[in-house]
């Protein structure tokens, strides 16, 4: 294999590495908050994806332009999935685990439900967009400019959290929060305010991801599903509620599995991802930046 | 603290545990003699095959119910082990022309094998990372055995049409034997969980999933344990497999080996109640029946409606009965002792 | 009694990171006895406790139980020779009855569950919980929860119990039934070692106390003896001034 090729594999890779990223942060700022795991994360992406798809069919604005709406859409939408049924299911007094891993996947099935309902399960993509099919030339290495576009957006996604959790009131009511939720209540914070508000950033930044994505994937019921596992292997390895190692994994699992494709069958490229994951967490049980 | 005279009360204890673990086993009897009698009233082949569906789905779930009820390590990767047993099961008959009633025993022992070697690691997560783990493996095993030519890929593996036999499990004609051979491994599943329940695995289960620190200072081998329940647990999940392989007679990796597969073993536990005797054969009865009417009535041309009524079910039942539905009974049986 | 005591804690020393818990602790537990493990917060008795029940292993040490190193054996394997331990925070199995808790312990000795049954009814008696035998262990009441934790060890027929603070939290008349029920295990045969905190309960109960202060044994003897020593004084008296 030439130098070149490899640097294209790196490149490709290193840039959908930073898309996985930006697709599993929710999830593990959201579990990081309170310890609970959204098995509807991925159906949260579908919905960002048809909700651009939608916008674009009705308004015909291009999706880059789109995202903001996507983005406020989706917030609005994880803070009603915790007032409506999260926050009942953590009221359980028993099997708390088993109500919140069954209640959010009944939820994941319900979207999948909607959206085959309103949308038929057909594929559907987003043609004659500003970046779709354009790729830039570097130096013989190419990429396409969504990809290039996933990328840079996820990098202020994550330079933006960071402000966030380390300068503002809200950032620092949330890290109270996953510290202790009993002081909590002590120092007056409204424990259900910041749940809602943390379940709206967590979908608000898969939403980004998905107004990403529509502009170079297929959109269908299931699409959720292909990229649920990713996510959830991308937390697991950077380790539940780690925001820093969400952003690392995301980027090594891009890589590993850009890598695999040159070895194996490309059926088989996410076999690499799932066998790192493996390795990396039989070793360290709670990830690369997990708390013990 | 062996006293020789023991007083009245644990005499008065112990034969009322002991006369209601045998009322436990007639109703059981009697509820197992109903169920073998069904095939009379229910002619329609249509709903015979909903009834074969819901036996194995109860079977398998409380095969499941072993080590995610039990002992309280939920796995979520249980397609695995349905698949061993159903690609097990195919090829030794299919290729070697080997019965498949020794395949199904082969395809059991390789899954209680294969827990055991995974368990190894596995144990060491806890919680979700547990989870994501079984997870993570089952899809590895899905998309190993899709690019596997001699499993025969992504094309499966079809069964030769060969004349209706017990030998052969095959009944092509007449499908109420598969009704009996479902009911026969309910049956055998409910017997292992019901002995197994008043046995020192059954206790040590319960106390791992309780809590396992104080677990291990009462002697109890925690890891062990699990490993024992994980073994036990996949060996009757690959009897399923291939009893399913042989009753539709074609497998190929979606159609044994999904993500939903897994999802289904775990969900009628989770709604009958997790960890109960029932809980798995009544979560089955209501789950199995509506996913099954739902594809066929509602699921047609993919509306999604089947999708919307099951996934409003599932949030339903988790929300309002986190302990199951027969957390119902018990519930109304406490307050009788009370008044 | 005899001459060779159950336990022997040899030079055991454990740290946690650069936080040292135990530094070299020598103690030897007799056979039949009570004995008070006492000491301010933070004095590192909670860390000799589990370390004896072999929750974790000491950095360094070795710990000799009837003759035998014990030090590299792991909880369930210490409980089957003959170490059982309560817990500070109760930890019952919440989704367990009184009596199935108990059982639970009752099969390290007896394999089948007829056996393990019986022995538990005998244990609850002894207990004092048999009107509880049937209820969910989450029902139980604080002082109810502790002495299920007893119930539970004594389950596993011990020779030497490791109690953890079980009079704590308890009002004057249930810490009564608490000091009643310590004083009748001991009476069958089982060497105790309690922690506890409170001075005023540990004292009249115990044969001889062992004073643990910064990770070290500060003194040793009988409880009279304890009480006089001034560095005990001076340590219980420094926790109160930062205390208060």
């Amino acid at each position: 294999m030439s130098t070149e090729a490899l640097i294209q594999v790196i490149a490709s890779g290193l840039l959908m590495g930073l898309i996985y990223a930006l697709i599993a942060v929710g999830l593990s700022l959201i579990f990081g908050l309170m310890d609970v795991v959204n098995f509807a994360h991925g159906e949260f992406l579908m919905v960002a994806m048809y909700a651009t798809f939608g916008l674009w069919l009705v308004s015909g604005i291009d999706p880059v332009l789109l995202a903001p709406a996507v983005t406020a859409l989706l917030f609005v939408m994880g803070a009603l999935v915790y007032l409506g049924i999260v926050r009942y299911a953590m009221r359980a007094k028993a099997n708390i685990g088993m109500v919140q891993i069954f209640a959010t996947f009944g939820l994941a099935i319900l979207i999948q439900g909607l959206s085959q309902y309103f949308f038929t399960p057909d594929y559907r993509s987003i043609s004659n967009t500003w970046l779709g099919g354009h790729t830039l030339n570097v130096f013989g290495v190419y990429l396409p400019w969504p990809q290039i576009y996933g990328g840079v957006i996820s990098v202020l996604v994550f330079g933006g959290l960071y402000l966030l959790m380390s300068r503002t009131d809200f950032g620092r009511a949330l890290e109270a929060t996953r510290e202790d939720q009993g002081a909590v209540a002590l120092v007056g914070i409204d424990r259900n305010r910041v749940f809602a508000l943390g379940w709206g950033l967590g979908a608000a930044l898969v939403g980004i991801a998905g107004a990403v994505l529509a502009i170079f994937y297929y959109i269908h019921p299931q699409v959720g599903a292909t990229f649920a596992l990713i996510a959830y292997v991308t937390v697991a390895l950077g380790g539940f509620g780690s925001v820093f190692g969400a952003l690392v994994a995301g980027v090594i699992v891009g890589l590993v599995e850009a890598l695999t494709a040159v070895i194996l069958p490309s059926s088989l490229k996410a076999v690499g991802v799932y066998a790192l994951y493996l390795g990396v967490v039989f070793v360290r049980p709670s990830g690369l930046f997990g708390r013990l | 603290m062996t006293s020789a005279v023991l007083p009245n009360s644990v005499l008065a204890n112990e034969n009322a545990f002991a006369s209601r673990r045998r009322n436990q086993l007639i109703i059981a009897g009697l509820i197992f003699a109903a169920v073998a009698a069904l095939p009379r009233f229910v002619t329609d082949v249509y709903m015979q095959n909903v009834l074969i569906l819901t036996l194995m789905f109860a079977a398998l779930s409380q095969s499941w119910n072993i080590l995610g009820g039990y002992c309280g390590q939920i796995s979520l990767g249980h397609a695995l082990y349905f698949g061993v047993g159903a690609y097990a099961t195919t090829v030794l008959f299919v290729k070697y022309g080997v019965s498949p009633w020794f395949g199904m025993l082969a395809g059991g022992a390789m899954s209680a094998v294969l827990a055991l070697a995974l368990g190894w690691p596995c144990f060491r997560l806890k919680g979700h990372y547990f989870s994501i783990a079984t997870i993570v493996i089952a899809e590895i095993g899905l998309l190993l055995v899709h690019n596997w030519d001699y499993l025969g890929g992504a094309l499966g593996i079809q069964w030769p049409f060969g004349p209706d036999n017990w030998a052969t499990l095959q009944f092509a004609r007449d499908k109420i034997p598969y009704f009996y051979f479902a009911l026969g491994l309910f049956i055998v599943t409910w017997l292992v969980t019901y002995f197994i329940e008043e046995s020192r695995w059954g206790y040590w289960w319960r106390a791992v999933k309780d809590n396992p620190e104080a677990a291990a200072s009462l002697g109890v081998t925690v890891f062990e344990s699990k490993m024992a329940a994980a073994a036990i647990s996949a060996f009757f999940t690959a009897i399923g497999g291939a009893f399913y392989a042989a009753f539709v007679a074609y497998i190929d990796p979606e159609s044994v080996m999904a993500f939903r597969f897994s999802l289904l073993m775990a969900l009628p536990a989770v709604l009958g109640g997790i960890g109960t005797l029932w809980g798995p054969a009544v979560g089955a009865a209501i789950l199995i029946p509506i996913t099954e009417i739902t594809r066929s009535y509602a699921g047609g041309g993919g509306s999604g409606l089947d999708l919307i009524i099951y996934g409003t079910l599932i949030m339903v039942v988790a929300l309002a009965k986190p302990e199951g539905i027969l957390s119902i009974f018990r519930r109304s049986a406490k307050s009788e002792n009370a008044s | 009694m005899s001459a060779e005591p159950i336990l022997k804690v040899e030079n055991v020393t454990r740290r946690f990171g650069g936080l040292v818990a135990n530094s070299g602790v020598n103690v030897e537990v007799r056979q039949g006895e009570i004995l008070g493990l006492i000491g301010p917060n933070g004095a590192g008795k909670s860390t000799l406790f589990n370390l004896i029940a072999g929750a974790f292993p000491p950095s360094e040490g070795k710990f000799i139980f009837e003759g035998k190193d014990i030090t590299n054996l792991s909880a369930p394997r210490r409980c089957q020779l003959g170490i059982a331990r309560t817990f500070q925070v109760p930890k019952s199995f919440d989704t367990m009855t009184v009596i199935e808790n108990v059982i639970v312990g009752g099969f390290v000795r007896h394999p089948g569950a007829a056996a393990a049954r019986r022995a538990a009814l005998e244990v609850l008696d002894f207990a004092a919980l048999s009107h509880r035998a049937n209820s969910p262990a989450s029902e139980l009441t604080p002082p109810e929860k502790r002495r299920l934790e007893v119930a539970r060890a004594l389950a596993t027929q011990p020779r030497l119990l490791l109690l953890d603070e079980v009079m704590t939290g308890l009002t004057p008349s249930e810490a009564r039934l608490g000091v009643d029920l310590v004083k009748r295990v001991r009476d069958q045969g089982v060497t105790v070692v309690m922690v506890e905190h409170v001075m005023e309960i540990v004292m009249p109960l115990v044969d001889r106390a062992v004073v643990l202060d910064l990770g070290r044994v500060l003194a040793e003897g009988t409880p009279a003896e304890v009480v006089r020593d001034p560095r005990v004084i001076t340590a219980y008296l420094g926790e109160r001034h930062r205390a208060a």
